[in-house]
């Protein structure tokens, strides 16, 4: 029976909906509009300055983009295997220093104030001069079995990261309910045992954007290696930029960073979403 | 309330239209200083009183940050000591400027080449003159002829090396955007990537902790630093650059400046009547004696 599906609309609603399709149709004509404007104002600005030829000659040379690409990418991919590692190692230290952090009890007292000063010391320290330091402060000393400067840039790299994802995962952890810590004591598991399956899976999920969003900072600061000699993807460029002048080699790198930040992003937003709505699921349950 | 956000959005447009195409001081300066001014000089056309410098009665010359010796001594450009101050002061006097009038400003190496106005009337550092680079800047007559040498510890593997092959399993390093590095690459080819260095200071640190085995720098500069700087260590050889057009140093000016011509012939004049010759016997006197390391 189709009269039992529903009411037919009020010939007021049927208005209303009216309406709101007019004001929805509307809305998309002028934000197209007004995009189009500022794109077309855009663009007069910037190849109507009286300097455009000569910047497009600099920065955007199709024939030097092609000659320097090879150079950009070779350097590109130390620029990731650093990444890759020094990601592991600063994740698995950050966590580290915040469960020192997190510990109770006067006997952990030493550890305590070690993974505090770590912590203020590294993140107020600019990476840079931890890296001179590292890298070309430390082989100074001459010991025996120094590593390269690949290693001690990383490490640098590293410990200054460390110091931030450590408060990241403290965060996390302090944001976790104590009644929880309680609840999960209760039940007879150990210190351990709730922190491995009850504290650090909520901690973890709730900080998950953050540490991504670290992730994608260290992804362009791994660069910084190149000042103590070894040739990134910018530094490539660079090189290339001294031997013609022209710009376009910069622009080559930018454009593969910003390629390479892409799926990083795009898996920071989507985590953030997914931690958003079981947020907000578990709220309504 | 939509309607007018758009006018107001269009208005903002046009006014950002006006403000953001100002016409271009440098390509416009040219054409009617001469004419405006003075149609007495014509004749001379490098008079002081008719250059389109920057600030009128003021030649502003600039120079990295650090610079080196024996380029400049003590990183004080404005002492005129060094050969490249040395050499600045000359070429203002020659233009017409004296001691005073001169203006010395700082400009990183990317500054120094951008496409937009430059902050100076010319950059004097150690440029070298090339065919790639003249597309995006002018150079000035050259005012010095260079060579690259190679610098290492003593007693290093490389310390005794007497031709490019004895180089080639070395990791050898530069300063990033110099000749010195293409020599690296383009001359020793060596099998161990070469290491890049923002500035001089990081690659003698890195020599010194054995981090390279030899850091290539142009010749005078490697005889100051092995004799001032880097106790231990020894100029190994120059390299010979085939049997072209010597690798030269030039002055930068914008691109298509008005000056360029003017420079240049202040430096030819000063290379005529022996001032450049005398000034690096002043200031570079002990480069002649390094062992030149052939292909083998």
């Amino acid at each position: 029976m189709p009269s039992a599906d529903a009411p037919a609309p009020s010939a007021l609603q049927v208005e209303r909906q009216r309406f709101r399709s007019r004001q929805t149709v509307r809305s998309v004509l002028v934000a197209a509009a007004s995009t189009a404007v500022l794109g077309v104002v855009l663009y007069f600005a910037v190849t109507g300055a009286p300097g455009w030829e000569r910047v497009q000659e600099r920065f955007l040379d199709p024939k030097i983009a092609a000659d320097t690409f090879p150079a950009i990418l070779r350097g590109l991919w130390l620029n990731i295997r650093l990444l890759v590692v020094c990601a592991i190692c600063a994740f698995a230290l950050g966590l580290l220093v915040a469960l020192m952090r997190t510990l109770r009890g006067p006997v952990f007292f030493p550890l305590r104030a070690l993974s505090t000063a770590y912590t203020y010391g590294f993140r107020g320290m600019p990476l840079i001069i931890v890296i001179y330091v590292m890298a070309l402060g430390v082989p100074g000393l001459r010991l025996a079995g120094t590593p390269g400067v690949l290693v001690l840039g990383g490490a640098a790299i590293v410990l200054t990261y460390g110091a931030y994802l450590a408060e990241v995962f403290r965060a996390g952890i302090e944001s976790v309910h104590p009644s929880q810590r309680a609840a999960a004591r209760s039940l007879g598991l150990t210190y351990r045992q709730s922190m491995r399956f009850v504290i650090l899976p909520q901690a973890v999920r709730r900080v998950s954007p953050p540490l991504l969003n670290d992730l994608v900072a260290m992804q362009k600061d791994v660069g910084l290696i190149s000042l103590a000699g070894p040739i990134d993807a910018v530094s490539a460029a660079q090189i290339a930029t001294g031997q013609s002048f022209n710009f376009t080699p910069y622009v080559v790198a930018g454009v593969l960073f910003v390629l390479l930040a892409v799926p990083l992003v795009a898996v920071t937003d989507w985590v953030t979403l997914r931690a958003a709505r079981r947020q907000s699921a578990e709220g309504a349950a | 309330m939509r309607a007018p956000a758009v006018l107001a959005l269009a208005a903002a447009a046009a006014l950002a239209v006006a403000a953001c195409a100002p016409e271009d001081p440098t390509t416009s300066a040219p054409t009617d200083q001469p004419s405006a001014t003075t149609p007495t000089a014509s004749s001379d056309p490098c008079a002081t009183d008719g250059l389109p410098v920057r600030t009128k009665g003021k030649l502003t010359i600039a120079t990295d940050q650090p610079v080196y010796g024996p380029w400049f001594e003590d990183d004080k450009p404005e002492s005129g000591k060094g050969f490249e101050g040395a050499v600045a002061y000359a070429v203002a006097k020659e233009m017409g400027f004296e001691q005073p009038d001169v203006v010395w400003t700082r400009v990183k190496f990317n500054n120094a080449i951008q496409p937009g106005p430059k902050d100076f009337d010319f950059d004097i550092n150690e440029f070298s003159i090339t065919e790639d680079r003249k597309k995006a800047v002018d150079f000035s007559s050259p005012y010095y002829d260079v060579s690259q040498a190679i610098i290492a510890l003593e007693g290093s593997k490389i310390a005794n090396a007497e031709s490019l092959a004895d180089l080639k399993d070395a990791r050898l390093g530069a300063q990033v955007s110099t000749t010195s590095y293409s020599v690296i690459t383009d001359l020793v080819k060596p099998t161990v990537e070469p290491r890049v260095f923002p500035n001089n200071d990081n690659a003698k640190l890195s020599l010194q902790n054995g981090q390279i085995d030899g850091l290539v720098v142009d010749l005078p500069t490697a005889f100051y630093m092995t004799g001032a700087e880097i106790e231990g260590s020894k100029v190994v050889g120059q390299f010979e650059l085939g049997q072209g057009t010597p690798e030269q140093f030039g002055l930068v000016l914008d691109k298509g400046s008005p000056l360029t011509t003017c420079v240049s012939r202040a430096v030819d004049a000063l290379r005529e009547d022996g001032t450049l010759d005398d000034l690096a016997q002043e200031w570079l006197a002990d480069v002649a004696g390094a062992p030149v390391l052939g292909p083998g």
